[in-house]
């Protein structure tokens, strides 16, 4: 009953106060909008490939693609100085049979851009290639034929006459030779298979794609307002002094967090809603897995952030001393949560990130939306979750003990 | 004597290494006001706060209804005005009301009536509708008050109530009161308004964390022989006047 008060006061004030309610709503659509514009943008410039000792038929077939220029150059070094001087983004070099590519990388669609029209140019020329060598083969086999039936008539011949042996020999002879000449035509096109090596000027293959920040991106949007306007909330709520007041009837304690709770878990469930519709239909993100997972996993983010928001509001005795606990809770838990990889981080520094929140639910929204993983399979990172909920509630309801002593 | 609503004994209180209250002796009765008067920082608010038990005495006890404080199912009991408004400015009158009247406990059939009279008390019937943010000082200092007289509380506690608010209201307020006493009540109210202290029916003087002295107005200014509750204030302090 109190709880549901509580609940009911908190919303309403926060429906109340407009501007607070357009910035938790209209501020992350913008500034996704933002991010995915310019994103976009980029995925359609064009690319210059520079190529070294590649062969002719590739060339062509990549600077038939769209967006794509070719410029071929003589030797690597000067390659290299075209890729420092930004004049191409790529370089492809053929040695022997393998090819090493060489990306500027420092625009990842770009990157990409660039693999997939040398796949594209690779395939397109091998395709040709195996056509030639079964062409080859082919001919080959019809002239073996031939050679066959012209030598079985020799043998023909020569078994009327006794002295067979030698020429039967030089025929299992040239059917030999001829075989192998087979066998080497089969072998080159298994050969046209190459190596390929990537090469990377700056970065590693996982540098920032828009799609694998975007879960994590709508995770820190919840967690950032949640955490700030709850913790604000209660500060407020301190500084005024009605939480004294609150506390001065039978009120429970743990009725006061549950009431805040409730409302900011309402209130969040509609950011993730708002912010999930907007990435997937104005963004056009696909989401492989169920949408309503997504929602969960960001509701269990906001309840975090706001025991979080909640328990750090108790150190911070102004609004602007709850603004800089931003930098110290906010900002570094977007390092760990794995927009940048944590793979290539030292071990000390990944284990840091077993302790950050975002990690847990980057990781799950993740799941649900790249890979369409169900969110029953996402227990592990939904546990550790919970886990932290069910401490830092603990803690807040033992935490206003400081105000009222039971 | 009548039943002891709230009884300190000897209690004292420690910050850390600041003693804010040393050795408090007073007791409360039903049907009575008592006056808490002393300087700023004399530990006024401290020995409310004990009381309702939002901290703990560090020495002796204080019992509220005969029950050891902190309890916080008395605190329904009790109603509480504190020194700042502790107001919902987001929300009208009548909601911030409506919230502590839920939060106190009132039933949902008695809240409608309870407020409505809890707004007349303080006057302020056609503004209850109206938004926090937009009343005057002495409008939200009412409506304080209103709250702390919600549900008919036993025991009274008031930490300034008058401050801000016009001298006709205050009357109107201390009428409203007496009769609160009159019904069996007990108010203890803090005040720096002196001839408010006049008012009480003791009015205990807290200074350097004791109880300086403790009896009737009356008897105290013929203790200190001086005509008014103001010259005891100011003799007790050591101000030559």
């Amino acid at each position: 009953m109190r709880t549901i008060a509580i609940m009911n006061r908190v919303l309403k004030e926060l429906f109340r106060d407009k501007r607070t309610l357009a910035l938790m709503f209209v501020a992350p659509i913008l500034v996704m909008l933002l991010m995915s514009v310019i994103f976009n943008t980029n995925s359609t410039t064009d690319v210059n490939v520079g190529t070294v000792a590649v062969t002719q038929k590739l060339n062509k077939e990549m600077g038939s693609l769209k967006h794509v220029n070719v410029k071929t150059y003589g030797t690597k070094r000067a390659a290299k100085k075209a890729l420092s001087n930004e004049k191409i983004d790529a370089i492809i070099k053929k040695n022997g049979n393998n090819y090493s590519l060489t990306y500027a990388n420092t625009d990842s669609t770009k990157t990409a851009a660039v693999k997939m029209a040398f796949k594209n140019g690779l395939t397109a020329t091998s395709i040709s290639q195996l056509k030639a060598a079964l062409k080859k083969s082919t001919t080959g086999m019809v002239k073996l034929r031939v050679q066959l039936q012209a030598m079985q008539k020799q043998q023909a011949a020569a078994n009327t006459m006794t002295k067979s042996t030698a020429a039967t020999a030089a025929a299992k002879q040239a059917v030999a030779t001829k075989s192998t000449s087979t066998n080497n035509s089969t072998k080159s096109t298994s050969q046209a298979t190459p190596k390929i090596t990537n090469h990377y000027v700056y970065g590693d293959k996982d540098t920032g794609y828009f799609a694998k920040m975007l879960p994590i991106l709508m995770g820190f949007f919840v967690f950032f307002f949640v955490f700030l306007i709850s913790g604000m909330a209660l500060l407020k709520e301190r500084t005024t002094g009605t939480l004294n007041r609150l506390l001065a009837t039978p009120v429970k304690r743990s009725a006061i967090v549950f009431g805040y709770m409730l409302s900011y878990g309402i209130l969040a469930v509609i950011q993730t809603i708002v912010i999930v519709l907007v990435t997937v239909w104005l963004l056009g993100i696909e989401v492989v897995g169920n949408m309503a997972s997504v929602v969960v996993v960001n509701l269990v983010l906001a309840l975090v952030a706001l025991a979080f928001g909640i328990l750090l509001s108790t150190f911070a005795n102004s609004e602007f001393q709850m603004m800089q606990f931003i930098t110290l809770v906010v900002i570094p838990q977007i390092f760990f949560s794995g927009i940048i990889p944590l793979d290539s981080m030292a071990d000390w520094v990944r284990d840091i990130s077993y302790i950050v929140p975002l990690k847990y639910s980057g990781d799950a929204v993740n799941d649900i939306i790249m890979r369409g993983t169900s969110i029953f399979d996402e227990g592990g990172n939904l546990l550790v979750l919970l886990a932290f909920l069910v401490v830092l509630t603990f803690l807040n309801v033992v935490g206003l003990k400081r105000y009222r002593k039971v | 004597m009548a039943n002891t609503v709230i009884e300190l004994d000897h209690l004292a209180k420690e910050f850390g290494d600041e003693t804010v209250l040393k050795d408090i002796n007073m007791t409360l009765n039903q049907g009575e006001i008592i006056g808490l008067i002393g300087p700023s920082g004399a530990g006024k608010s401290t020995v409310i706060k004990v009381t309702l038990g939002m901290e703990v005495a560090s020495g002796g006890s204080a019992k509220v209804f005969d029950t050891v404080m902190p309890n916080r199912e008395l605190l329904g009991r009790i109603g509480y005005m504190a020194q700042t408004d502790a107001l919902y400015d987001a929300l009208s009158g009548r909601e911030n009301l409506k919230f502590y009247g839920v939060m106190k406990g009132i039933a949902k059939q008695d809240m409608a009536k309870e407020v409505e009279h809890a707004a007349k008390v303080v006057d302020l019937t056609g503004d209850l509708d109206k938004r926090v943010a937009g009343y005057s000082g002495g409008m939200k200092r009412r409506l304080s008050l209103a709250i702390a007289l919600l549900g008919g509380p036993e025991l009274l506690i008031l930490d300034e109530p008058t401050v801000g608010i016009d001298p006709a209201l205050r009357r109107q307020i201390w009428k409203e009161l007496g009769r609160i006493r009159d019904e069996g009540r007990s108010i203890l109210i803090t005040t720096h308004v002196m001839d408010e202290a006049e008012l009480c029916d003791r009015v205990a003087l807290l200074l350097g964390g004791k109880v300086m002295a403790f009896d009737k107005p009356a008897s105290l200014e013929t203790q200190y022989q001086v005509g008014t509750v103001e010259d005891v204030f100011l003799k007790a302090e050591g101000v030559e006047s």
